[in-house]
């Protein structure tokens, strides 16, 4: 079975990747599915689907990867540790793959008690390094039983780490731990401390980690300090330090504001040694992606512009 | 008899000191002799991405996280073999939750806590 082109993208790294964080659904159709990925399309190479996304129940995983496939664009397909076991995980993996979804993320998940149905009963019978290694099986054409799959398929694995968390050096080593097992990009939780990012990519160019898996910083478009807020005091594994949030609150346009924040922020990732592109989450639905992959001329469509000017 | 009064003895002796979960397969001596059944998530391979920057647990604020601690310990417990030291690195398989209440012990010693399915990966295989 031949590579997916952004499997070739990864393996080729002939140009920066970008990646953003497609919205999660609550019902609709393949049209509203459809209608959302126009804003996308042309911008990225691939759309994450998430699932469950902050504990939160959504369309599933499956449902949105298998629908964004059929609509044209690459899904990465994350597949989260907290709400199915290891028979479930395995046959959305194999069953999402009859479909052409062949780019799967493992992830822990953050835990029930972050979403709006804190009474859950949390699973986790598997942990994402775990998973990651599941996966890598199933590429292989068997289960973790060691049953065989009647159709072999290559699946492109990858899994996020946070280099924002501590212990910093242990996210270095967890990173290798993961592609160890399998994985062959790594997303990155969002950050806002440069320096955090900066030696957990020296780690893994030390180590060896970035030479043989795509690592991708993860920024998110925002407009206001509020939204910052909430991501400090909401959101597991985030941290905004105040005075960027003091940044945004402060200025004359905080809209505009948090825009050169992001772009100083891509620009700082992409000239980190190791980093293969960026993970981009939009939270302003305005223009604001396609005016960040325009003004750094990355993604498919801008990075002609990128050749043609370096 | 043994099969039954061992899960006893040890949950006595390991449940004060580590709040042995008695998951039947101890990895203690490769995880810095701290019990990762005892992380919310009961994650086996390191910390999650939740970890708050002051070293605490998502799910519990006022908790430690279990794998800070782990590693911590592991490289500052004294006494600790170094090759004990040097496992915290390694994957450690899926739990068998067939063994679960059972001894650790029994199952150490007729090496039921090593089997693995027969398609898990091992990390030399990869």
């Amino acid at each position: 079975m031949p590579m997916s082109e952004f499997a070739e993208l990864l393996a080729s790294r002939s140009r920066p990747i970008v990646t953003a964080e497609f919205p999660s659904m609550d019902g609709g159709d393949l049209e509203t599915v459809r209608e959302a990925l126009e804003h996308y399309r042309p911008y990225v190479d691939a759309v994450n689907i998430t699932d469950n996304p902050a504990a939160h129940a959504h369309a599933s995983n499956v449902s949105m990867a298998i629908a964004v496939k059929q609509l044209g664009v690459e899904p990465i397909m994350q597949v989260v540790c907290r709400d199915k076991n290891r028979l479930a995980a395995q046959a959305d993996v194999v069953g999402a793959s009859m479909h052409g979804v062949t780019t799967f993320c493992a992830l822990t998940g953050d835990d029930v008690t972050a979403g709006d149905e804190p009474e859950a009963r949390r699973v986790f019978d598997l942990d994402s390094p775990q998973l990651i290694s599941i996966m890598n099986g199933i590429s292989r054409g068997h289960y973790l039983s060691g049953r065989s799959l009647k159709h072999q398929r290559d699946l492109l694995i990858g899994a996020v780490e946070n280099p924002f968390a501590p212990p910093a050096d242990v996210r270095i080593r967890r990173a290798r731990m993961k592609v160890d097992g399998g994985a062959r990009y790594l997303q990155l939780q969002i950050g806002y401390e440069p320096q955090l990012l900066e030696s957990f990519m020296a780690g893994v160019v030390e180590n060896g980690v970035a030479q043989r898996a795509a690592i991708m910083p993860t920024v998110i478009l925002t407009k206001t300090a509020g939204a910052l807020r909430f991501m400090e005091a909401k959101v597991p594994g985030i941290h905004v330090p105040a005075p960027v949030i003091e940044r945004i609150s402060s200025a004359a346009e905080p809209a505009e504001e948090s825009y050169l924040l992001v772009r100083e922020q891509v620009e700082h990732a992409l000239s980190l040694p190791g980093v293969a592109g960026v993970h981009i989450t939009d939270f302003r639905h305005d223009d604001s992606l396609r005016r960040l992959v325009s003004d750094l001329a990355i993604g498919p469509a801008f990075a002609s512009q990128r050749a043609a000017t370096a | 008899m043994l099969r039954k009064l061992l899960p006893v003895l040890e949950h006595v002796v390991k449940g004060p000191v580590w709040d042995c979960q008695m998951c039947g397969q101890c990895v203690l001596h490769s995880t810095g002799m701290t019990c990762p059944m005892t992380c919310p998530k009961t994650l086996r391979n390191g910390p999650c991405g939740g970890v708050r920057t002051d070293g605490h647990c998502e799910v519990k604020p006022e908790m430690r996280c279990v794998w800070v601690k782990a590693h911590h310990r592991a490289e500052t417990m004294p006494l600790l073999p170094k090759s004990w030291r040097e496992e915290i690195t390694h994957m450690r398989p899926p739990v068998n939750n067939e063994l679960k209440g059972d001894s650790s012990w029994l199952n150490l010693a007729n090496g039921r806590d090593r089997q693995t399915p027969e398609g898990w990966l091992a990390d030399a295989d990869v």
